[in-house]
C-alpha cells in the first residue's frame, strides 16, 4: 500500500484506474495517440474530467472523421461547437471548439484548434455531421470563421447586412458613444 | 405537367431539378423551376401555425413541398455576447428567456454548472427541489408541445384541459419562487427559499388531479382515428439520420435511440430515483406525441418519489461567497453585509477554467459550455441549444409532404423560437 502523502506516479496510476472517467479518458487518449499519432495533439488536459486536446486545423477534420469511423469508442455524435477570441494571443486568436460524445462509451471528446485572425479559414465539418451546418453558420455570423466547403455559408441569426462579427472581443456589448452609458464599476 | 399528387412524381421532379441547380440567391428556394409550375410559399415568419418567430419558404408543387428555405434569428438576442458582461448570478434572467416553455430546467442547468466550476456541493433537499421543479418543468413543456399538436390537427378541447393544468403548475411555481414564466429559480448554491407549505401543499393536489385529466387526453388522442391519419408516418426521420443532425431529447428516443442525459450522466441525484425512458421506433410524429405522453408519467413517477423521500436538511449549500445571505442578515451581521456587497458588486472571483454542464432539457441536451478566466463574468458563454441544432433536419423531413404535414410536423418537433435564437 502506497503512502497516500506521497505524489508517486505510481500513486497517480492506481488513482486513475479507480476512477472510471478518468480511465475511460486513459482509454480514448491511447486511441488518439494510436489513431493520429501522438505529436498531433498539444495541451492535453482534463479540466472537471472533460478530455480536451488542442490539434491543428489542418488535421482537425481527419481527426473527427476518423472518429466517426472508429468502432472502438465510437464517437459519432456532435454535441456542438462553438467559436472563441483570444484577442491577446498572437496568431492563435481565434478559436474552434468541437465536442464529441460517444453515446455507447458515454466518453466526451473537445477538440480544439487555434488560428491567426488574419486567416480564419478552417475545414467545414458538413460532410461528416449535417449537425455542423447551422453551428458553422453561427460560428461565421458571431466570429467571422470561415468554414471551408459548407455549402451555404451566410448569416444565420443577425442581419444578412451586418458588416462586423459581433462576438469578437473588440465589440463592446453597449455602444461606446454613448455618455449615459458608463460604468466604471460594472463590467469589463 | 400534371400536379403530381403522388410522393414519389414530387421525389423525380425535385431530383431532375436539383441536377440543373444553377447557383442562385441562398436565400431563394433551391429548386429552380423553369416552366414556373411551382408556387413560392411563405410559411412565416408571423404564422399561427409556427408558434415562434421563423419563417420557412416553401416551394409547393401543388399541396406538396418540393423544398423550403428556413430563416432563423428573427428573436436573436445576442445572449453569448450580452452574458460575457455579467456576473453569474444575472445570467439566470437570460436563461429564462430560452425555453420559456420550461424555464426551471434552464435556470437549474445554469446553476449547476456554475456549482461545477466553483466546486460547490448542493445538499441532498435542494438537489431533491430542484427534480421536482424541473420534472414540472418537463411536464409543462410537454403539455404545451402535445396540446397545440392537437389544435394543429383541429382537435381543440384537449388543448384546453391541458392549459388548465399548465396553469395549476405556473401556480406551484409562483409558490416557489414568485413568478411564473421566467422564473428565475433557485441560485447558485441551491434554491432561494424553502417550499412553502402551500406550495407543497398545492403540489400533492396536483399530483393527485393531474392523472385524470392526462388519462382523458391520451383516451381522446392516442386510438383516435383522425388524430392518428394526419400524423403517423408523418414527418419522420431515421435513427442514424437523427443522430446525424445531432438530434437529442424526445424527438432522438422517439427515432428509437435511448439517450436521456438525465441516465446517461445523472446530475442532482437522478440517479436516486426509479424510472423508465421511452423510446419509439419510427421518428414520426405520432412517435414523437406517444414518447412526450410517456415520458409525462415518467416525470410524475419521479417528482412523486422526490416528494416521498425529500430529505430534511437546509436547502442551500454553505457557500457564502457565492450565495446571497438574507436579507435580514444583511442589516444585522457584519459578515453577510460584507459577503452581500461582494457579490453584488462582483468582486468575487471565480476559478480559470471551462466547464461543460448539460441537462435533460424539455427538448433534449441543453448543455451549457462555460469558460472563465477568473473574472467576475464568463469570458465565453455558449449554450448548447437542442432547438438550433436538430430544427435543421426540419427542411429534410418536410420535403414531398404536404403543407398540413409540415405544420404537424413542426408542431411535434417543438421548436421554441426563444431557444432557437437565443
Amino acid at each position: 500500500m502506497a503512502d497516500p502523502t506521497v505524489e508517486s506516479p505510481d500513486a497517480q496510476e492506481t488513482a486513475a484506474e479507480l476512477d472510471p472517467a478518468a480511465q475511460k479518458n486513459k482509454q480514448l487518449l491511447d486511441l488518439l495517440y494510436r489513431l493520429f499519432g501522438q505529436d498531433a495533439f498539444t495541451d492535453v488536459e482534463e479540466p472537471y474530467g472533460f478530455l480536451t486536446v488542442t490539434t491543428t486545423r489542418e488535421r482537425i477534420h481527419g481527426i473527427v472523421a476518423g472518429l466517426q469511423q472508429d468502432q472502438e469508442l465510437q464517437l459519432n455524435f456532435l454535441t456542438t461547437m462553438c467559436g472563441m477570441h483570444f484577442p491577446d494571443r498572437k496568431d492563435q486568436e481565434l478559436g474552434m471548439v468541437y465536442m464529441l460524445h460517444s453515446l455507447v462509451h458515454n466518453i466526451r471528446l473537445r477538440l480544439k484548434i487555434f488560428f491567426p485572425i488574419g486567416d480564419p479559414h478552417v475545414p467545414t465539418l458538413t460532410d461528416l455531421y449535417s449537425a455542423a451546418n447551422w453551428m458553422e453558420r453561427e460560428a461565421f455570423d458571431f466570429y467571422g470563421i470561415i468554414a471551408v466547403g459548407h455549402p451555404n455559408l451566410i448569416r444565420i441569426l443577425n442581419v444578412e447586412d451586418m458588416d462586423y462579427h459581433p462576438m469578437r472581443k473588440q465589440y463592446a456589448l453597449e455602444d461606446g458613444t454613448r455618455e449615459d452609458k458608463t460604468d466604471l464599476f460594472f463590467g469589463r | 405537367m400534371a400536379v403530381n399528387d403522388t410522393l414519389e412524381g414530387t421525389r423525380k421532379i425535385v431530383e431532375e431539378a436539383e441536377e440543373q441547380r444553377p447557383n442562385l440567391h441562398p436565400l431563394a428556394p433551391t429548386v429552380n423551376d423553369f416552366n414556373q409550375e411551382l408556387t413560392t410559399l411563405n410559411l412565416g415568419p408571423t404564422h399561427p401555425a409556427t408558434h415562434g418567430i421563423f419563417q420557412n419558404i416553401l416551394q409547393m408543387d401543388g399541396e406538396r413541398i418540393v423544398s423550403g428555405v428556413p430563416t432563423i434569428g428573427y428573436i436573436h438576442r445576442a445572449f453569448e455576447k450580452i452574458a460575457e458582461r455579467r456576473p453569474f448570478y444575472q445570467i439566470t434572467p437570460l436563461t429564462d428567456r430560452m425555453n420559456y416553455c420550461s424555464s426551471p430546467i434552464n435556470n437549474m442547468g445554469w446553476h449547476m454548472t456554475v456549482e461545477k466550476l466553483l466546486g460547490v456541493t448542493v445538499p441532498k433537499r435542494a438537489q431533491y427541489m430542484r427534480v421536482i421543479l424541473m420534472e414540472l418543468a418537463r411536464i409543462t413543456d410537454h403539455l404545451i408541445c402535445n396540446g397545440i399538436l392537437g389544435v394543429d390537427t383541429g382537435a381543440f378541447t384537449g388543448f384546453l384541459y391541458l392549459m388548465d393544468e399548465r396553469e395549476k403548475v405556473y401556480e406551484i411555481y409562483e409558490e416557489v419562487s414568485g413568478a411564473r414564466l421566467t422564473t428565475n429559480m433557485g441560485r447558485v448554491g441551491g434554491m432561494e427559499r424553502d417550499f412553502t407549505p402551500v406550495a407543497i401543499q398545492k403540489l400533492r393536489a396536483w399530483l393527485k388531479s393531474f392523472p385524470a385529466v392526462m388519462r382523458e387526453f391520451e383516451k381522446m388522442f392516442n386510438r383516435n382515428r383522425i388524430f392518428m391519419d394526419r400524423v403517423v408516418d408523418v414527418g419522420g426521420i431515421s435513427a442514424e439520420r437523427a443522430l446525424n443532425y445531432g438530434f437529442t431529447g424526445p424527438n432522438l428516443r422517439a427515432a428509437g435511440v435511448d439517450y436521456d442525459v438525465r441516465v446517461m450522466n445523472p446530475y442532482s441525484s437522478y440517479q436516486d430515483f426509479d424510472f423508465e425512458i421511452p423510446v419509439g421506433t419510427k421518428g414520426d410524429t405520432y412517435d414523437r406525441f406517444m414518447v412526450r405522453n410517456e415520458e409525462i408519467w415518467q416525470s410524475l413517477r419521479i417528482i412523486e418519489q422526490a416528494l416521498e423521500n425529500l430529505p430534511e436538511g437546509p436547502y442551500h449549500a454553505d457557500a457564502p461567497h457565492f450565495y446571497l445571505p438574507p436579507k435580514q442578515a444583511v442589516y444585522q451581521n457584519m459578515e453577510a453585509l460584507i459577503y452581500h456587497f461582494k457579490i453584488i458588486m462582483g468582486e468575487i472571483d471565480a476559478p480559470v477554467g471551462e466547464v461543460y454542464h448539460s441537462v435533460e432539457g424539455g427538448n433534449g441536451e441543453l448543455g451549457f459550455y462555460l469558460v472563465s478566466d477568473g473574472g467576475r463574468t464568463p469570458y465565453r458563454l455558449h449554450f448548447r441549444r437542442p432547438c438550433f441544432i436538430y430544427y435543421q433536419a426540419y427542411t429534410e423531413m418536410v420535403v414531398g409532404q404536404t403543407l398540413s404535414d409540415a405544420i404537424v410536423t413542426l408542431s411535434s418537433m417543438n421548436v421554441i423560437a426563444g431557444e432557437l435564437d437565443a
